[in-house]
């Protein structure tokens, strides 16, 4: 695939903190609409891969492109979400002393400017999708409560549903399904590739079984570079997977 | 858009401030000038401008909570902002004294005059017109706190390292304005005003006027606020203040926000200092003292950061506390103040307003799950009040 048929290219990144590399000649490749998934050891530079790409850490070597064309590396976070490339965190971050509903008002796809804001009322629209959202991140008759009153599941389900209100092409998920019961986590696989069905996603997680559930491409980070590609059967049979990763 | 942003900003607590201040700047300036002496309801001369001075403080207070209490930014400097307004005003009101000065200078001030200056600096050109001194006042401020939060907001300094550099601010413009040779009367400001607006500013009904100005203009700054805090702009404010980082990653310029509430409430600030000079009758450079600054916190903390009525209630109930300390123990004031600051963050951390309001959606909660176990629907989760 040529750069300009992807939705997210990276080629040659590296990245060091005081010396040591976190990211090492990393190169990936996300397709439009598509699912990947992303495993590897702690410390295999999954998070600091992300922060890369939405803005957070500039990296030391390498390209970052969107659609083929726009420099990540250029710009700043607030520019990169606006491009269309949304976030979850590792621990959930959720505006803990606004309501559920004021979440994803938050997260709309609107105007993002100081004074948008100030005259900013939702209109018809606008509240339909965000009750379509409250449904499908199963929250909708806990709508009026603060953020900080939901479970730790529950928080992740509504940083997802932040994601979608926020319409982006492009979903970086960092560990979902961490603090979720088995029946939640298997709901989240069935919401993300639901999601995916229409853009792209990018799910880091170290639950195996979620990540069968997923049944994406499966790509193994290791010491800030791709180990291994490929279907989750494939990469599991690899011995320098199974060394480093799944043998431990 | 803009008619229902306002009408959003007046829910019924609010509209229940707006109409007391309202009322509070009728009545009073009524009771002083028209009650005959001696009658009970008469508000003394002297209490007019003192609650004046009250007045101004709180808008200063609330000025400070919208940045502090709404956007996390510990402003340990916002007395700067007072004081620049405060000297805008004072300038005009030098201006006014014309030739009536000790020196009968009709167009340098006295002490311009003591210096041995021969022509007015070029910054004291139109401050004998009011309009221009009230321009002032909202744009020096205003054109400070914008420089000011555009090289801090943009640079990422956040936290304690914001609240060194806006205490450094205030100090540097205390030492600025203490020099004589700056042309804003040294160490001992500018006094012994004459006229505001060609009417005598010592006279009742100026002071009862100024009184009333301010509580309508306290009025104002409130709305504004109100009107901020709850529309989604508000919003994105708390967002800042609880998840900086998230606020960014979902699109927001979190520096654009921070610099347009710092700069709403510098001016905020300025036009509090601008009324607060002509009813105490002087402004020095002691304004801009970093103790000044760090007692507009200890207001709003006790009174209830982010919360608007919060900061006022904390403001007037402090400063009148304060003027009864000084009158009977004013050696101990800096002690009690100390000490009220201490007792507040450990015993009341959300302040005066929050305690009550946690204390009213406490037992709020306990009459609804009362409710909830005398009914049937026993699966009616028992939610205590959130703990924010
Ligand atoms: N800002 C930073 N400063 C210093 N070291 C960092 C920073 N961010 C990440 N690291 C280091 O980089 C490595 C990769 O971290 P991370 O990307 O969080 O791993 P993963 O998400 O795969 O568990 C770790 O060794 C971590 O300590
Ligand atoms: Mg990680």
């Amino acid at each position: 695939m040529g750069r300009q048929e992807t939705l997210l290219y990276l080629d040659g990144v590296s990245v060091s903190f005081d010396g040591f590399k976190a990211i090492n000649n990393l190169s990936l490749i996300v397709g439009h609409n598509e699912l990947q998934a992303i495993i590897g050891p702690n410390g295999a530079g999954k998070t600091t891969m992300m922060d890369i790409i939405t803005g957070k850490t500039r990296p030391d070597e390498g390209d970052v492109y969107f659609s083929g064309t726009v420099d990540l590396t250029k710009l700043d976070e607030a520019a990169i979400a606006e491009l269309g490339i949304g976030r979850k965190f590792q621990k959930p971050t959720v505006f803990e002393s606004h309501t559920i509903r004021d979440n994803l008002e938050l997260a709309l796809k609107k105007p993002r400017d100081v004074f948008s804001a100030w005259f900013y009322q939702p209109d018809d629209k606008d509240t339909a999708r965000i009750d379509e959202i409250l449904d499908m991140v199963r929250l909708t008759a806990r709508a009026q409560e603060l953020a900080a009153n939901l479970s730790h599941g529950q928080k992740q389900w509504l940083e997802i549903g932040m994601l979608l209100a926020q319409d982006p092409q492009l979903l970086l998920v960092d560990e979902p399904v961490a603090g979720m019961t088995d029946a939640e986590t298997v709901e989240t696989a069935k919401l993300l590739k639901d999601i995916a069905t229409t853009r792209s996603v990018v799910v880091v997680e170290h639950d195996m079984s979620f990540i069968r559930d997923l049944a994406a491409r499966v790509t193994v980070l290791a010491e800030g570079s791709v180990l291994a590609q490929g279907s989750l059967d494939h990469v599991s049979a690899d011995p320098r997977v199974i060394e480093s990763y799944l043998g431990r | 858009m803009i008619t229902q942003t306002l009408i959003r900003a007046l829910d019924r607590k609010a509209l229940f401030v707006v109409a007391l201040l309202l009322f509070i700047a009728v009545a009073v300036p009524v009771s002083n000038l028209y009650l005959p002496e001696g009658h009970p309801l008469r508000v003394p001369d002297h209490f007019v401008p003192l609650f004046g001075k009250y007045l101004t403080y709180a808008m200063l207070a609330l000025a400070l909570d919208l940045v502090w209490g709404y956007c996390g930014i510990l402003s340990l400097g916002h007395g700067a902002f007072f004081a620049l307004g405060g000297y805008a005003m004072g300038m005009y009101l030098m201006r006014q004294i014309g030739d009536r000065g000790v020196y009968a200078n009709p167009v340098l001030p006295d002490f311009m005059v003591f210096l041995n200056w021969k022509e007015l600096p070029w910054f004291w050109h139109g401050f004998d017109m009011f309009w221009f001194a009230a321009l002032m006042v909202v744009a020096v401020p205003g054109l400070l706190a914008f420089v000011f939060g555009w090289l801090a907001f943009r640079s990422r300094v956040t936290g304690v390292y914001l609240s060194i550099i806006s205490q450094a601010m205030t100090y540097a413009l205390l030492l600025a304005f203490f020099r004589n040779d700056m042309g804003f009367g040294g160490n001992n400001g500018l006094t012994d005003f004459k006229d505001i607006l060609g009417t005598p500013i010592q006279s009742g009904t100026t002071r009862a006027v100024l009184f009333a100005a301010s509580a309508i203009a306290l009025a104002l700054a409130f709305l504004v606020c109100s009107a901020i805090v709850r529309s989604k702009l508000g919003k994105v404010l708390v967002a800042v203040r609880d998840a900086e980082s998230r606020t960014r990653f979902l699109g927001y310029r979190v520096d654009n926000y921070k610099l347009f509430a710092f700069t709403a409430s510098a001016i905020i600030a300025g036009i509090a200092g601008a009324l607060y000079v002509p009813q105490v009758g002087i402004i020095n450079p002691g304004e801009f003292a970093p103790a000044n600054s760090i007692e507009i916190v200890i207001w709003t903390a006790v009174g209830g950061r982010g919360t608007l009525i919060g900061p006022i209630i904390g403001a007037v109930l402090v400063n009148a506390g304060k003027s009864w300390f000084t009158g009977v123990l004013p050696e101990f004031w800096l002690f009690a103040l100390g000490g009220l600051f201490v007792a507040v963050t450990i015993l009341l951390p959300k302040g005066i307003v929050g305690a009550f309001t946690g204390g009213w959606s406490a037992l709020k909660a306990r009459r609804a799950s009362a409710r909830a176990e005398e009914g049937t629907n026993l699966s009616g989760d028992l939610k205590t009040s959130p703990a924010e």
